[in-house]
């Protein structure tokens, strides 16, 4: 088939075509001067698409056809968890009775949201192993700030304003951001030699200046930390609290619990361990559980149970820290995530960590002898390889992950963490089957192979996608963000 | 149920390949003091079947808006959702699809967030917009971060106008870093008095914030604020319901720096208010400050047009300490939904939809303030919704007409905290009108609250 | 890109700025090994006319694709020059980081500071050992 050049909607769209039908009005047509005064009225329509309704299905459905989903192949992204997302919550989160609710409609009327609500609070805070839940957070990054601007709080309360955050360098670039929008300064605690936490590192940074320790456990690197009691002793004697950040909460469903290593607060994130679906970029949520001493300053408002079994929002929280977003949080989402956690029990969501770690152990048994292994332990739920043994043929990480692409798989996550150099990390998740384990395995081991005899084609690489490398130096050094029309082109825009 | 692909046997196999006995020497790097041996105290688990009558049982237990004749608004609004936007969502490519870091095989994703981007443009009259935000209250914390930056200053002057829950979420976000906010109460009739914001506008003044329709509905006077702000050095910024900028001029056209605002109303179900939709959008000047994820064009080795997320060293991921915001996601799959329902309407039925709305909500206005007792909270013009107040409780009248099937807008007094102690907003309610709203509804909702005035009436007498 | 080359008649700091001294002016840029540290740049940062520098302090920041990057001022003093033809075309800095690349000049308010920088052959030096 001939390629012809992509075309947006706008450039598709002709001469007053139109999709839209609208009721007729059934009221007096009063003239518009009238209803708006002339200087706030609009002088020229926005140029929206003007197409038919079956224009607008062809191109969103061919734009489609360019992507990848869970449901194209296989999408080992380190710290995503690209697990399936069960078309049962579909189902579940469109019910008018959830959908169709208004946040600001009178709560007798949506009992039955609210008890979801209560008890997904619950579930989240006994896979926690913490006391206290609240849904509201947009994201796991914004479950962060909350988690954060608790642990001020909290300080506040007992007089002391400490300044800084320590943060071990394997973390996740929102830790780092979230602290700072937090006001604190983040500080930076190195990894060992088995990857995890350096305890002498720490002892020597723990001082009275410090609010906290945020760790993700296993961490970037997918290990296990072995001395986090230890670590969670230390930080407690300093007077910090420990923050969890869920991202990995994959490997330890049913095995271990945050709580019980010492954290005092947790993100999960449903659109990663609880299979809600990415969407592109979002949205997703970032539900936090806070230990019992900082449930005061959770953020307003809370759901409760009345004694007569009526649910309700509880607005009446003098130390709450306020309100983190708008309404009550990411309802569509946690309907899901409540839907999931519902199907699967307690051995269900034990079985999703044994076997995301058994997956992962059987990808890393596979392909161990192609990449530098940088620490011999046993991984969790991913692992992190080195591709510097392919910089001989002048092959880089970035060429690897780019050559799956062509094979049928979307690649892992590159360049992170970034203590190890030319990092690839696979997490492909507990829905993956052997075959597909074994087809990405075989995949690595042909590229590996390739980097030897063609690296020329890989560094080219990938070669049937619908575009090639893009150039983005190009897309950065004079961004073009929007549609352009020639009417436009006069005021530099 | 469980999805987990793996027979005994492939289980069996596997651990045989990584080398350990079972399972449970996976785990052995835990320490038994952290190791869980009891099982989780969650529900066991049921079959699909089971699973879907449990849920349904539990959408059953509410009543929602959608399903009564419904006035609620102030920020979440029941506009007709066309079935072509879910058959577009809910194709797993989109739904199921991970950030589009790897372009070559996301030219979907990238493409629609341009298009998304180039939409909310179009409508606010601005340069540049993102791929989308959680929402209005934390795209307005994120324009305060961005002017204090741009401006290096200290605070941040708003109307009382601004949604309530917006402003505390600012509050609540910007606690620990960021322009101090500052809010100016309105005067009577609910519209904005510039000379009453300029009185509160100092050198220190990062930015002013209006919202059009304000809270209450009144349309602000954009223009005269514009130039309060500006003669004070400051950023404009403008929370406009993306919906009224069908009939309303763009906030970019009368001088805003920057625009945020929620827009659930294009292609998303309300949900008990979230996932929704938060937009931002600025001028050329503030481009490389604008947080979020952008979508630009660009060309690919063999010079054929494609679409790729840049200028990403502003963001978390690169910039780590250094980054303006710690957003990460954003609402992808909302921002899909809202193209889909924009592109449907199209350029002329938008403003179509608009003007039926203001039409609609005018009528019901006009309608509400013949009924003895019923006064005007808002005073001036306004888009499609509007405060009345009433003699008693608003939340009481609320409460009185569900069993009728009216949902009857939303009592402002919810928020009186976050509005000027002396301003009593008990009898204050709230209403919205939509396109879904007929005649005859409106007819019988305003015979409704005049019955139930009447027997107040009687009932004090 | 160019070849990987320092000038000898250039001094160096170990942030990887060269400086080219111009009477009570000296000239900032950023070094072969710096821009190739980076990739190709995409924007530069750079501080206004009369603006103050600290030795050792960042004037300013060179984003590429996938970085950021402090620039640390080799010297102190008050920006007279900035490097306007970056704005639009920063990458000028990777074709030709000595020439057409600059970034800043400064009137030096501290020339004995010129005394601990380094010359092309120590900065060599530098570079091997890091």
């Amino acid at each position: 088939m001939a390629e012809a050049e992509r075309r947006t909607i706008y450039e598709k769209s002709c001469c007053g075509r139109r999709a839209f039908s609208l009721p007729a009005l059934d009221v007096a047509e009063v003239p518009l001067e009238e209803l708006v005064p002339a200087g706030l009225r609009r002088a020229a329509a926005a140029r929206l698409p003007e197409v038919s309704e079956v224009e607008l299905l062809r191109h969103f459905t061919e734009l489609s056809t360019l992507n990848f989903g869970v449901e194209t192949g296989s999408y080992p992204l380190g710290s995503c968890t690209m697990k399936y997302n069960p078309k049962v919550n579909e189902v579940a989160c469109r019910l008018e009775g959830f959908a169709g609710l208004h946040p600001y409609q009178p709560e007798a009327l949506a009992q039955g949201a609210l008890e979801l609500m209560y008890e997904l609070e619950q579930w989240l805070a006994e896979i926690a192993g913490l006391a206290r839940t609240t849904l509201q957070p947009a994201a796991g990054a914004h479950g962060e700030l909350t988690g954060l601007l608790i642990m001020r709080a909290y300080h506040e309360a007992q007089g002391r304003t400490p300044k800084r955050i320590l943060i071990p360098d394997t973390a996740h670039g929102t830790n780092p951001a979230s602290v700072v929008i937090a006001g604190y300064e983040p500080v930076a605690v190195p990894s060992d030699a088995r990857g995890g936490v350096d305890i002498e590192a720490l002892k020597a940074l723990l001082d009275v200046d410090i609010a906290g320790l945020m760790l993700t456990n296993p961490n970037t690197l997918g290990l296990f930390d072995e001395n986090i009691t230890e670590i969670a002793r230390l930080v407690h004697e300093a007077g910090g609290l420990l923050y969890y950040d869920g991202a990995n909460s994959n490997a330890v469903l049913g095995i271990s619990r945050p709580g019980d290593m010492g954290f005092d607060i947790v993100h999960f994130n449903p659109h990663k361990t609880f299979s809600t679906p990415h969407g592109g970029g979002g949205p997703g949520a970032g539900p936090i559980v806070v230990r019992d001493i900082l449930e005061p300053f959770l953020p307003v408002p809370l759901v409760e149970k009345a004694e007569n079994g009526r649910f309700f929002f509880e607005y009446d929280r003098p130390r709450s820290i306020g309100k983190m977003r708008t309404f009550v949080g990411n309802f569509g989402v946690l309907v899901r995530a409540y839907t999931y956690i519902r199907g699967l029990g307690p051995d269900g969501l034990r079985r999703v960590s044994e076997m995301a770690v058994l997956n992962a152990n059987y990808v890393l048994e596979g392909i161990r002898d192609l990449f530098d292994v940088p620490f011999e332990r046993r991984c969790m739920h991913e692992f992190v390889v080195s591709a510097s043994p392919l910089k001989q043929h002048g092959v880089r990480a970035l060429d690897v992950a780019k050559r799956m692409l062509d094979y049928g798989l979307h690649p892992p996550t590159t360049y992170f963490p970034q203590i190890v150099d030319e990092a690839l990390m696979f997490e492909p998740t507990e829905t993956e089957s052997r075959d597909d384990l074994d087809t990405m395995i075989a995949a690595l081991r042909a590229i590996v192979g390739e980097a030897e005899t063609q690296p020329g084609m890989l560094r080219e690489a990938p070669i049937t996608m619908p575009v090639q490398r893009l150039d983005e130096a190009e897309a950065a050094r004079h961004p073009v963000l929007r549609q352009r029309y020639p009417e436009d082109e006069g005021d530099g825009a | 149920m469980d999805y987990v692909p793996h027979s005994p046997a492939d289980v069996a196999e596997m651990l045989a390949a990584v080398g350990v006995g079972g399972v449970e020497d996976l785990f052995s790097e835990i320490p038994e003091q952290v190791r869980r041996r009891e099982p989780l105290a969650v529900p066991a688990a049921v079959s699909e079947a089971e699973l879907l009558g449990e849920l349904r049982r539990l959408a059953a237990a509410d009543t929602p808006a959608t399903s009564l004749v419904s006035f609620l608004g102030a920020g979440v609004y029941d506009h007709y959702v066309p079935a072509v936007v879910d058959a577009i969502v809910s194709r797993s490519e989109f739904a199921t699809a991970y950030t589009p870091y790897q372009p070559e095989r996301s030219q979907g994703v990238l493409q629609t967030i341009f298009e998304y981007q180039t939409a909310i443009c179009e409508l606010t009259g601005m340069d540049v917009s993102n791929a989308s935000m959680y929402d209005a209250g934390t795209a307005l914390a994120e324009a305060s971060l961005l002017a204090g930056g741009q401006t290096r200053r200290g605070s941040i002057v708003l109307s009382a106008g601004v949604h309530p829950e917006y402003r505390q979420v600012l509050a609540t976000e910007t606690a620990g870093y960021g322009p101090r906010p500052q809010v100016v109460d309105l005067p009577e009739g609910a519209a904005t008095d510039p000379q009453a914001l300029a009185a509160a506008v100092d050198a220190d003044t990062a930015a002013v914030v209006l919202q059009q329709p304000n809270f209450f509905g009144a349309l602000e006077d954009l223009a005269a604020v514009a130039e309060v702000a500006h003669a004070a050095g400051a950023l404009f910024v403008v929370v406009a319901d993306p919906l009224s900028l069908g009939l309303l001029e763009a906030p970019g056209a009368l001088g805003a720096d920057i625009v945020v605002g929620e827009a659930q109303a294009f292609g998303n179900a309300m949900a008990f208010g979230g996932p929704g939709l938060g937009y931002m959008a600025v001028t050329r000047k503030l481009m490389r400050r604008i947080p979020g994820r952008l979508v630009g064009e660009t060309v690919d080795a063999g010079g054929k047009r494609g679409f790729v997320l840049t200028l990403q060293t502003r963001e978390q991921h690169i910039r780590r300490q250094k980054a303006t915001s710690n957003i990460c996601s954003n609402h992808a799959l909302n921002a899909l939904a809202a193209l889909v329902h924009l592109s449907w309407l199209g350029k002329q039925g938008l403003p179509e939809l608009a003007e039926l709305c203001a039409r609609k909500a005018a009528y019901l206005r006009a309608r509400l303030l013949e009924v003895p007792g019923v006064d005007a909270f808002t005073a001036g013009p306004v888009f499609r919704e509007f405060a009345v107040r009433l003699p008693g409780s608003a939340a009481e009248l609320v409460e009185a007409l569900v069993p009728q099937g009216f949902l009857a807008g939303v009592p402002a007094g919810r928020f009186a905290a976050e509005f000027d102690a002396g301003a009593d907003l008990d009898g204050v309610l709230l209403i919205a009108a939509t396109e879904k709203r007929t005649r005859a509804e409106m007819d019988a909702f305003v015979a409704a609250v005049a019955h139930h005035m009447a027997g107040a009436e009687v009932g004090r007498g | 890109m160019a070849d990987e080359t320092y000038p000898q008649d250039l001094q160096y700091h170990k942030e990887h700025d060269w400086v080219r001294v111009d009477g009570e002016d000296a000239v900032f840029g950023i070094t072969w090994f710096a821009q190739d540290s980076l990739g190709e740049i995409v924007y530069v940062d750079l501080p206004e006319v009369g603006a103050e520098v600290t030795a050792g302090s960042s004037y300013g920041e060179l984003e590429s694709v996938k970085a950021v990057s402090d620039l640390i001022a080799p010297l102190a003093g008050e920006v007279v020059d900035v490097n306007a033809l970056l704005q639009d075309e920063p990458q000028h800095v990777n074709d030709d980081c000595y020439g057409e690349g600059w970034l800043i000049r400064v009137r030096m308010s501290a020339p004995g500071q010129l005394g601990e920088l380094l010359d092309a052959d120590a900065y060599k030096t530098f570079l091997d050992e890091a």
